[in-house]
């Protein structure tokens, strides 16, 4: 008689250990054949582009993807090619990247970092992309930049301000070409010193995240270097509705300078409240009252209304800047959609360009070769003049744009005037800088995964 | 001294929006007894109310300046208000500084209708299920409505300012005899706070004084009974939703020019205000006019710096853990009817 091994229990465990191994993510099974994750064999190679389509940020998202699909479709050989006719490096001809036609996906970050995380992985494992890139916060990139780390691809951030980008959380296969909270303050302390005297008393309001505090510190650096007090600094909770609690007690400190570290709907409110409350009206210590936005943003500027009119700021790009690049740029972008670009598609758009060029370059959609491509590459055409992609933190070093609130504006894009390009020597720091983490902030090895 | 006048100022603008948030969810839970997240909604509709009409003030036709290039160039392309070739420049001008007042005027009408539509369209199929139905379906609703302004509006604030004549702040410091510049606060915010309490008022007033008003409390008291008098009272309850809608739409109306509105405006004052109904008593209106500007005011000395720098963060929690506080000593809420939520 004999006796079948074939059990009730048998079965279960026989199917539980194969329904976990297929169910298993590709990210650590399927590639183990490839040399590293998604490389691609078709005719076709797929972009990832995490931005945040709905919450807060979502026009400044929209706008990105605009940037995002223009960049491809000028990488295809589409449209009439943009600044691929202005970029210092030649190896972009239209035709795709290496040949391969570029194809893209899309999730939404909703300006949260686990949904950013949760939709990048979703990207890499179901739809096989090679790069992941975006963000319209520093929160979400720094936490999409170590999951990007973690997988195996390169990730080109979007808008993110903080130093901790590429300071201390900065990552080997993680690329920034948006400028820092460093160099915001580095650009506006002599322009603030020259327009308003070395003698300030200056009241800081910080919205309380990562990068509120590492605005808040870069600004404070630089301007007490110039020979300003710093009477009060305050953290604001981001969620913060309505500043007049904040604001009201500005005057009674006998500050007479209000910095706001805020950016997005805080910023608005925040500035807003305060022209409410008459400061730019008021004399203090025989000074008339100013306000300073370190980070600007149009798109989000346009939500203070006229509260915006002479009041400084920085930025990374705008779209007023005559240089050939950003001229092909504007063209290309205002053509398409009938307004100019923001700066944080301005970024993007470059970012994948710098991709692109450097896969071409590698030969090889490999991260590590990629990333060895990008490191020390200098390069031109691309909006900001001469630009290096310093190799010690993968932190893009250029000429940075203070900006003014501009008096008499001629239409709704028109906000913002540029009083100095600050040159990209006077906002460069050693990598070990200690508003960067120091000597501990390590870049670490590069992974190819797989 | 000038540091507490300072906050209690600051508190009054805060509690009056809370205060009217809050009168409109109790006139609601107080008639139909549903507990309406959607309330918060109703205070975004309103603000964006504002924006919609003075984007129907400013509505052009575009003229072509041969003189002037836009970004790309192109020769510019200039907007001009059908208000000017109506009223000349200077009036159309006039009567754009005036958008945020002059629409509450559009906004009336607005809201009564969107709570009229609101209440007959899927409130009332809710009125006997559980609280946590009718919470459910209404937050689902609040959801809904902020998404379908989104898609509109985009997700960006947008400038609302007060008029003109508004603009600056009143030196009220100086007024009391302070130093100049200590004590100063916005002329809207002044206005704000009248406004609130007129249309508080004049709510009180029309429930007081108004065979109408009468009924409605009498039906509040004993909804059967007045039912059984032959009374529609479902239909006076239909209405005072629509009132209520039109309270939270002119609190946002007016909010405006305070804080540039978005869509997520209603979600951010929707659990204060709940926490304001539940503090002065679930149902009583008084209670809750009371406890929005108590609590506005509390949340105002919570943020400030002297407090901020021995217990950091209370800022963030003072009105929660009043909440707290008051729900363990006094279940019903400072003006609560005895028994309300004690048993």
């Amino acid at each position: 008689m004999s006796k079948s091994n074939f059990t009730r229990r048998g079965l279960l465990k026989t199917s539980a250990v194969a329904g976990a191994g297929l169910a298993l993510p590709t990210i650590f099974t399927a590639q183990s054949a490839h040399a590293f994750t998604n490389e691609p064999t078709g005719g076709t190679v797929t972009l990832g582009f995490n931005v945040p389509q709905t919450g807060p940020y979502a026009d400044e998202g929209a706008d990105e993807l605009r940037a995002y699909q223009l960049a491809v479709e000028h990488l295809n050989g589409g449209g009439d090619g943009g600044m691929l006719n202005t970029f210092s490096s030649k190896e972009l001809d239209g035709t795709g990247i290496l040949g391969k036609k570029v194809e893209y996906v899309t999730g939404d970050t909703q300006t949260k970092s686990d949904a950013a995380r949760a939709s990048a992985k979703s990207m890499i494992e179901k739809d096989g992309a090679i790069m992941i890139t975006g963000g319209s916060s520093s929160g979400v990139a720094v936490a999409v930049q170590a999951l990007c780390q973690e997988a195996g691809v390169i990730f080109m951030a979007g808008l993110t301000h903080s130093n901790d980008t590429t300071g201390k959380d900065k990552k080997a296969n993680g690329f920034r070409h948006f400028f820092n909270s460093y160099m915001s303050g580095a650009a506006l302390a002599p322009v603030l010193a020259n327009a308003y005297g070395n003698d300030r008393k200056a009241y800081h309001l910080t919205a309380d995240y990562n990068w509120g505090y590492t605005t808040e510190e870069a600004v404070r650096a630089s301007t007490e270097a110039m020979g300003w007090e710093t009477v009060a600094a305050v953290k604001t909770p981001l969620t913060q509705t309505d500043f007049s609690s904040y604001i009201a007690p500005v005057l009674q400190s006998g500050a007479d300078t209000l910095v706001l570290n805020h950016y997005g709907g805080n910023m608005v409110t925040s500035l807003t409240n305060a022209v409410q409350f008459g400061l730019r009206d008021k004399q203090v210590n025989g000074k008339d009252f100013q306000i300073v936005v370190p980070l600007y943003s149009r798109l989000m500027a346009k939500g203070a209304g006229a509260n915006v009119k002479g009041i400084f700021g920085s930025t990374n790009w705008h779209w007023s800047l005559q240089d050939e690049g950003s001229k092909a740029f504007v063209k290309s972008f205002g053509t398409k959609y009938g307004f100019p670009p923001s700066q944080a598609a301005h970024t993007t758009y470059v970012q994948t360009l710098l991709y692109a060029d450097a896969v071409q370059r590698a030969g090889s959609f490999a991260p590590c070769a990629v990333g060895q491509a990008l490191e020390d590459f200098e390069f031109d055409g691309l909006g900001n003049g001469k630009t290096l992609y310093r190799g010690a933190d993968h932190q893009c070093f250029k000429d940075v744009l203070v900006v003014k609130g501009k008096e008499n504006p001629t239409s709704e894009f028109d906000l913002l005037e540029i009083v100095e390009v600050t040159p990209a020597e006077q906002v460069t720091y050693a990598p070990d800088h200690p508003q960067m983490g120091g000597a501990e902030a390590v870049l670490g090895a590069c992974n190819n995964g797989a | 001294m000038e540091a507490i006048i300072l906050q209690i100022l600051n508190g009054l603008d805060k509690g009056s929006a809370y205060a009217l948030i809050a009168l409109g969810l109790t006139l609601i839970f107080g008639t139909l007894g549903v507990v309406n997240f959607a309330h918060g909604a109703l205070f975004m509709i309103g603000a964006f109310c504002a924006v919609t009409f003075s984007r129907i003030l400013t509505l052009s036709h575009t003229i072509i300046d041969e003189t002037q290039t836009d970004f790309l160039g192109n020769p510019l392309k200039v907007d001009v208000p059908y208000l000017y070739d109506l009223f000349g420049q200077a009036t159309g001008d006039a009567i754009i500084d005036w958008a945020v007042p002059l629409s509450i005027l559009f906004t009336v009408p607005v809201m009564m209708f969107v709570g009229y539509a609101m209440e007959r369209g899927l409130i009332k199929h809710f009125y006997n299920r559980p609280h946590a139905d009718q919470i459910l379906v209404t937050f689902g609703l609040a959801i809904v409505l902020q998404e379908v302004i989104k898609y509109f509006y985009g997700a960006n604030p947008i400038p609302t300012p007060a008029p003109q004549a508004f603009a600056g702040s009143l030196d009220f410091g100086a007024l009391l005899g302070f130093d100049p510049n200590l004590i100063i606060y916005p002329y809207w915010r002044i206005i704000y706070f009248v406004f609130s309490a007129v249309i508080i008022g004049a709510v009180f007033a029309f429930l007081q004084y108004t065979t109408f008003g009468m009924v409605v409390r009498a039906g509040m008291a004993d909804r059967e009974t007045v039912g059984l008098l032959g009374i529609n009272i479902d239909k006076r309850f239909t209405i005072m939703f629509g009132l209520a809608a039109a309270v939270a739409g002119l609190a946002g109306v007016m909010y405006t020019p305070i804080n540039s509105p978005n869509y997520h405006m209603g979600m951010d004052f929707l659990v204060l205000s709940f926490v304001v109904v539940v503090v002065g008593g679930m149902g009583s209106l008084p209670g809750a006019v009371l406890a929005g500007f108590l609590l506005g005011i509390l949340e105002s000395f919570a943020s400030m710096r002297e407090v901020l720098e021995i217990l950091p963060g209370l800022n963030q929690i003072i009105i929660y853990l009043v909440a707290i506080i008051i729900l363990l000593t006094r279940p019903r809420g400072l003006m609560g009817r005895k028994g309300v939520m004690e048993d």
